[in-house]
């Protein structure tokens, strides 16, 4: 929202330095994005008629201007505009003179010739951010003056305020000047008013038919109208807040909203004499001012003609197009009403069509608002229409949805316990009523009454901050909560953080792929996309569901370092997927994978082991149930029981190449609610068994087809109690070992609690080991 | 005494002087020890003249003898010990010289330079916030991703049709009840979740990924972080607020560093406010907003507004990444191409 200091300092006596001021706005919550000082003369530019014009025949993209700057002498210029002609008055930049952009003018000169100054635009003179050649100035203009001056450029300074939703009256100047003036303690005068003397009564027939969207209609009646151009002043004010002159009546009505935050129209009063409000019927038909032909909805709301009940406006938003002012218009109907917010919202959604009017009906205007409006709407056409003349009688429609003032009470205990400081009940009562807020005291309570232009406000806490905000937030104080609270991290957030630092340990680093995948994505890895979440409005439809595996991303991530030149790269995430379930909901749960380029099955299960041991936990591998997308005789499924806790193993070559991914893929994922809920007892400890421990080598001959777990698993039970740890320490496949068979080599360490093994123990244990080893279909090695 | 005329004592001094003289020539550890079982041993000379004692039949002479053998061997046994020191002494300087690895360029072999992998800048990001606010007392909450409107925005004091919920571009997720699920817009849902689940006193921090339909470019990513701060206890107050706000500032930017709170306006907090953070150069950082929960909110939340009051607060976790890492741009941090991720160890 922009907002011009000229226009506040007439409102309010608030100091003039642009600074001050903006440091006042940011501290009320008005926050200044951009601080623009506009219109500065730029001194050593002067006007001057280019007298005659020259081409030189080696210099084809530049023209020698002669011009006078009124002193009597011709100076010669190079210009490479082209939109000048002799007899033109122009800005001159003289010799010595410094330019808005820095640039010193300086003797410049082209195949020997010197130029003595510099024609400018208005870009050059720091008037406009775009420009198509010279400024061109009237032609009566005197020579050798500052072209500011000529032009009647005011200089000012542009205020651009990041408005916070809730402050609908800042869309105003009057809302903003208020604030400030409540800040610096000087009094609020509004913009000035002088309609003279009012016309006879002329009241215009108005019915409202749509009583809740437009809860209050008013149409002042003005005449002595001569359409026209703008003053100077006005048509620079409104360039400066980034509308475009049009004439005297648009202009007058466009700076009023501007400054009072109250859209209004000036209807032809010949053309349009009575109104009618109503919701327009599905279909109709109305071009807007901006020639489109629009298709109505039975919601949208209409400013009709009442003589035949023909649109003249889309209420709040835009009006129509043959209702516009012409240069015969004498007499105007000016509009100012109050419409409920939301319809007006919709509409201007519906037809793409945010207007400077429904931005600010969409926000809450004030129903009050409006004679205000009126006066300063014919303040303004006096200029240039010294007849203008406002008549009394203005139709008003109210209707019981018409904003009220709301009483509301506070008290000064509610404010200290809501800040945490005690403001005095006095400063409460004048800070509320500097605002408007019409406060007075009654022992420790303050009641006020909120302006309709604060719709933003309507209960206690509503007061409070606004107390909050004129006492100034830096006047609070800074204090500490008496907590009784200590900090910490859960165990599932310690765990995760421990999972974290082992990934990194294996030398794996941590990627962040997009969750949203394209369709396909999944069914591309293998994987099935029924239980997917669509988005009902993606960015792109290559991100228009979401993931369900963090497969699909990793391996895009992984392919892409692959593609730049990064062939064995690591990646891990751990993040949410977000499969369908028939809550509302899906099953959020969070998930850890890993793949490595290059990696295969011992690699996932090494990493498997390593995350096992930090976390302590661990889970039973099915090599009986491939996992989707996997390798179908390298990869397994990680189970407790019948839930499955996680994949690992190698990605399916068929799947590496339909992703264009060179060599072998591990990977390992695990279901992480799972893991990282889990609390382990801590380990409780063991004596020292100092007994001497005797280890027992033990190699079989076992059939591909049997897992090896099955094998350790028998040896286990049958060294029972004296087993202290087994360990697979030589796996050998080829000559003197069966075709589908491997030979691998137990070392099983065994010792006893109460005294030394003897060899009888040991002969023993042997002899179990190996008729259990037969048992699971291993033969003991001769 | 009249022993100088015995024989063995001659052969002893013999002995003992080749012996000495052997030992002094031994040319390394081994070769010292095969002499010196050789010398000391049963078969060595001075064992032949110790095996001669008993032909000594004067009784004084045979004690003279025995002891000049103990010497004797006392002497070779010294003296093969001082020699070993000295050639365990150069040998271990041979070997140490014969052990010369570049240890620069063992530095740069594979084992060596087998490196830590990295966690995301984000990540750390957020593990340093949160360590920051376990210490001022805060524990961590998390929420899901995936929400329902009813969080994200009706338990927020924005009912349906609220004009502030256009304060944020939602991703939506197709529905049987369109616009019911949301892709969360920001952590604030947590709130309400931690509100309705811990009892009371509440003092948490929320960190998560949020969502947004923004069009990626060069500060703005559909799918970044926030951190979100909840306080509810009784008694608390909006200078409670400031000053919690200033405790963080410099626990995790540094003593130097301080913060204001100027107006401004969520639905879910009253009084409002943006924080910003002052560098000891005088520079402000825009950090993020904050304010006193709401009632509507409490209520939302379960809570009793007369009974519980509290402050909220939240700011982007990818910004303070960006910036300790002077990252131009947030989609270099999304990329996951190793040559970014590679730089921060």
């Amino acid at each position: 929202m922009k907002i011009l200091l000229s226009i506040l300092r007439e409102m309010a006596d608030i100091p003039a330095d642009p600074e001050v001021v903006a440091v006042a706005l940011t501290s009320l919550g008005l926050a200044v994005e951009e601080m623009d000082i506009v219109g500065t003369p730029v001194p050593g530019v002067v006007t001057a008629r280019i007298n005659r014009m020259e081409k030189h025949p080696d210099a084809a993209k530049v023209t020698r201007c002669f011009v006078d700057a009124g002193d009597g002498e011709e100076r010669h210029v190079w210009c490479g505009a082209t939109n000048m002609q002799p007899g033109d008055v122009v800005p001159l930049a003289t010799l010595g003179t410094k330019m808005p952009n820095g640039m010193d003018i300086a003797r410049r000169g082209i195949l020997g010739i010197d130029s003595e100054g510099m024609l400018c635009s208005e870009v050059e003179l720091g008037l406009s951010d775009e420009s198509s050649g010279l400024l061109i100035l009237p032609k009566d203009s005197p020579l050798g003056v500052s072209p500011f001056d000529v032009l009647g450029i005011e200089h000012d300074v542009v205020f651009d305020l990041d408005l916070t939703r809730n402050r609908a009256d800042c869309w105003g100047h009057l809302g903003v000047a208020r604030d400030l003036a409540a800040h610096f303690g000087v009094e609020l005068k509004g913009p000035r008013i002088d309609v003279g003397a009012l016309g006879s009564e002329k009241s215009l027939p108005v019915v409202v038919d749509a009583e809740k969207n437009c809860a209050s209609f008013t149409i002042s009646y003005v005449s002595g109208i001569a359409v026209g151009p703008s003053p100077r002043w006005v048509a620079a004010r409104l360039a400066h807040l980034g509308m475009r002159s049009i004439n005297n009546v648009v202009d007058a009505s466009n700076l009023v909203m501007l400054e009072t935050n109250q859209p209004n129209h000036a209807y032809d009063a010949a053309v349009v004499s009575s109104f009618r409000v109503r919701l327009a019927t599905a279909g109709e038909k109305l071009t807007t001012l901006d020639g489109q032909e629009r298709s109505l909805d039975a919601e949208d709301l209409l400013i009709c003609n009442g003589a035949d009940n023909s649109a003249v406006g889309l209420a709040g938003v835009m009006g129509d197009q043959h209702s516009e002012i012409t240069d015969a218009t004498t007499t105007l109907a000016v509009e100012s009403a109050w419409f409920s917010p939301d319809p007006i919202r919709y509409s201007a959604i519906r037809h793409g069509l945010r207007s400077e009017a429904s931005v600010r009906f969409e926000r809450g205007t004030d129903p009050n608002a409006w004679e205000l409006a009126a006066e300063r709407f014919v303040t303004i056409l006096r200029e240039t229409c010294p007849t203008a003349t406002l008549h009394a009688g203005a139709s008003i429609v109210r209707t019981s949805h018409c904003p009220q003032p709301i009483p509301v009470d506070v008290s000064v205990n509610a404010i200290e316990r809501k800040l945490g400081i005690r403001i005095e009940v006095e400063r409460i009562v004048s800070i509320l009523n500097a605002i408007g807020f019409s406060a007075n005291a009654q022992g420790d309570t303050v009641s006020c009454v909120v302006p309709t232009w604060r719709p933003d406000c309507s209960e206690s806490v509503d007061i409070i901050e606004e107390v909050a905000r004129h006492f100034g937030y830096d006047n609070i104080g800074k204090t500490i909560p008496n907590s009784t609270v200590h900090g910490r991290l859960s165990n599932m957030q310690l765990r995760r953080r421990t999972l974290r630092r082992v990934l990194v340990g294996l030398g794996l680093d941590e990627a962040m792929p997009s969750p949203f995948l394209a369709p396909g994505d999944l069914a591309d890895v293998g994987l099935s996309e029924d239980d997917v979440l669509v988005l009902a409005n993606p960015l792109v439809a290559d991100e228009s569901i979401l993931r369900t595996s963090l497969r699909p991303g990793l391996l895009r991530s992984l392919r892409y370092n692959q593609s730049h030149r990064a062939p064995r790269v690591g990646l891990w995430e751990i993040g949410h997927v977000y499969p369908k379930s028939d809550a509302q909901l899906p099953n959020e749960s969070e998930q850890l994978a890993i793949v490595v380029a290059g990696g295969d099955a011992e690699t996932a299960l090494s990493q498997w082991n390593a995350i096992c041991d930090a976390l302590s936990v661990g889970a039973q591998l099915d090599q009986g149930r491939v996992p989707a997308g996997l390798h179908a005789t390298r990869s397994a499924t990680l189970a407790r029981g019948k839930k499955i806790i996680g994949v690992v193993g190698e990605i399916d070559p068929v799947v590496l190449d339909g992703l264009g991914i060179e060599g072998r893929v591990s990977i390992l994922e695990l279901d992480l609610t799972t893991l990282l809920n889990e609390e382990p007892k801590p380990v409780q400890a063991r004596d020292i068994n100092r007994f001497p421990s005797s280890d027992i080598d033990l190699a079989f001959v076992l059939p591909e087809s049997v897992p090896a777990t099955n094998l350790q698993r028998a040896l286990r039970q049958a060294a029972g109690k004296c087993l202290v740890s087994i360990e697979l320490f030589d796996v050998y496949r080829g000559k003197g070992v069966a075709v589908d068979s491997r030979s691998v080599a137990f070392r099983l360490r065994l010792q006893e609690d109460g005294g030394t093994l003897t060899d009888a123990i040991l002969a023993d244990v042997q002899k179990a080991c190996v008729a259990a080893a037969e048992k699971a279909g291993a033969t003991i090695r001769a | 005494m009249a022993s100088a005329s015995i024989p063995e004592k001659d052969q002893l001094a013999v002995a003992l002087a080749e012996g000495l003289a052997s030992i002094a020539s031994a040319s390394s550890s081994d070769d010292l020890r095969a002499l010196m079982s050789a010398l000391a041993g049963k078969k060595g000379a001075i064992a032949g003249v110790k095996a001669s004692l008993g032909k000594v039949t004067d009784i004084e002479a045979r004690k003279e003898l025995g002891q000049a053998v103990n010497e004797a061997l006392t002497t070779l046994q010294d003296a093969a010990d001082a020699r070993s020191r000295d050639l365990r002494t150069s040998e271990f300087a041979t070997q140490i010289q014969a052990d010369r690895v570049d240890m620069t360029e063992l530095a740069m072999s594979a084992n060596a330079s087998r490196r830590r992998g990295r966690m995301h800048l984000v990540t750390q990001a957020t593990e340093r916030l949160e360590d920051v606010f376990v210490g001022l007392g805060f524990q961590i909450a998390e929420g899901p991703e995936v929400e329902t409107d009813f969080y994200n925005f009706e338990a927020l004091n924005m009912p349906p049709s609220h004009p502030a919920r256009s304060m944020w571009d939602t991703l939506f997720i197709e529905s049987d009840e369109p616009g019911s699920v949301v892709l969360r817009t920001h952590t604030s849902p947590v709130q309400i979740r931690v509100m309705q689940e811990w009892p009371p006193p509440i003092y948490a921090v929320m960190p998560g990924r949020v969502f947004r339909k923004e069009t990626p470019d060069a500060t703005h990513m559909p799918v970044f972080h926030q951190i979100e701060g909840l306080v509810i206890d009784r008694g608390i107050t909006f200078a409670d607020l400031a000053g919690t706000i200033e405790s963080f500032t410099k626990a995790f930017f540094g003593e130097g560093f301080t913060s204001r709170l100027r107006p401004s306006y969520f639905p879910f907090t009253e009084p409002s406010a943006e924080f910003d953070i002052r560098r000891p150069d005088g520079s402000w950082i825009e950090l993020g907003g904050c304010g006193m929960v709401h009632p509507h909110v409490l209520r939302a939340g379960g809570l009793d507004p007369e009974e519980w009051s509290g402050f909220a607060f939240g700011f982007g976790i990818d910004r303070m990444a960006k910036e300790r890492h002077g990252v131009n741009d947030i989609r270099d941090m999304y990329s996951d191409d190793i040559r970014f991720t590679e730089q921060f160890s």
